[in-house]
């Protein structure tokens, strides 16, 4: 775990660079995240990012099978939004920790 | 001396990660075409580019008649238990209809951590670019047609063909 100032604000990561604490993600955040991976983000990746961080307040575990069921992106939606990592770097980009999930 | 600096060398050689990820399927049994299916869909969504051959008994796994009720065996298998952890009797195994009955509970314990049934995972595996092809060899063998197969398979090829497209020294090929 380390400290790390991204688009100005200090917040904890692991690793792998992802959040360990939610509440400390703000959008501006999410987009330099994105950055990193490549990714600008849309209206519709934002839908997917508060959708995932919904589900991990709620305690719930995720799989791209239940964004793909969730009414906002099927699955190859979902692949085309996060291209290599649809589970992976969308939780990296929402500041929820590193899917623990096989599916 | 020599090897030792071989192994200093070794120390700090750079890592260099998966690229692509070649899986054949041989056996047709729940479990079997379950490894290959959590497998794949793993690395694809890993970004790491993949190809699955199904092959002999494996092409059950893809065949629309028979892919969403595969079973698992309750005989010769030793690791079976009943619900409770007890040994799994051979002789109960041997019933009809037990295996049917045992299949559909772990179907249905699989749905629960939101595992899905074969032919959806075959979707979600080609969503994400990955790629599903059946081994003509055995296609001839059990005398099946394009048609017969989900429409998920890309293709009706031979191993030859197969190992073709395995190529790329960050390729591994996997055995189930």
């Amino acid at each position: 775990m380390e400290v790390k100032t991204i688009a100005g604000t200090q917040v904890n990561v692991s690793d792998d660079g992802y959040l360990e604490d939610m509440s400390q993600w703000n959008e501006e955040i999410a987009k330099e995240i994105a950055n990193e991976v490549n990714i600008e983000l849309t209206d519709k990746h934002f839908e997917v990012i508060n959708y995932l961080r919904e589900k991990t307040s709620a305690g719930e575990a995720l799989t791209i099978r239940k964004v793909g069921k969730s009414g906002i992106v099927d699955i190859k939606g979902l692949y085309k939004l996060f291209p290599k990592g649809p589970l992976k770097f969308s939780s990296k980009i929402a500041g929820i920790p590193k899917p623990t999930s096989c599916v | 001396m020599e090897t030792k600096e071989v192994a200093k060398k070794a120390d700090i050689k750079e890592k260099k990660p998966l690229e692509k990820v070649c899986m054949i399927c041989a056996k047709g049994s729940l479990e079997d075409v379950y490894a290959t299916l959590v497998m794949a869909n793993g690395a694809v969504m890993e970004g790491i580019e993949t190809k699955v051959f199904f092959t002999f008994f494996g092409l059950d796994g893809i065949t629309k008649k028979s892919m969403n009720h595969l079973h698992t065996a309750t005989t010769g298998n030793p690791a079976m238990r009943m619900p409770g952890g007890l040994p799994f009797p051979t002789m109960l195994g041997g019933l009809p209809g037990v295996e049917s009955a045992v299949s559909g509970m772990m179907r249905k314990q699989m749905e629960a951590l939101d595992m899905p049934p074969v032919d959806e995972f075959l979707e979600m595996i080609t969503a994400g670019g990955g790629e599903i092809y059946a081994c003509k060899l055995a296609i001839d063998m059990f005398k099946l047609e394009k048609e017969d197969l989900s429409d998920e398979v890309s293709d009706i090829i031979t191993i030859g063909e197969f190992y073709e497209m395995c190529d790329g020294d960050r390729t591994q090929i996997i055995f189930t």
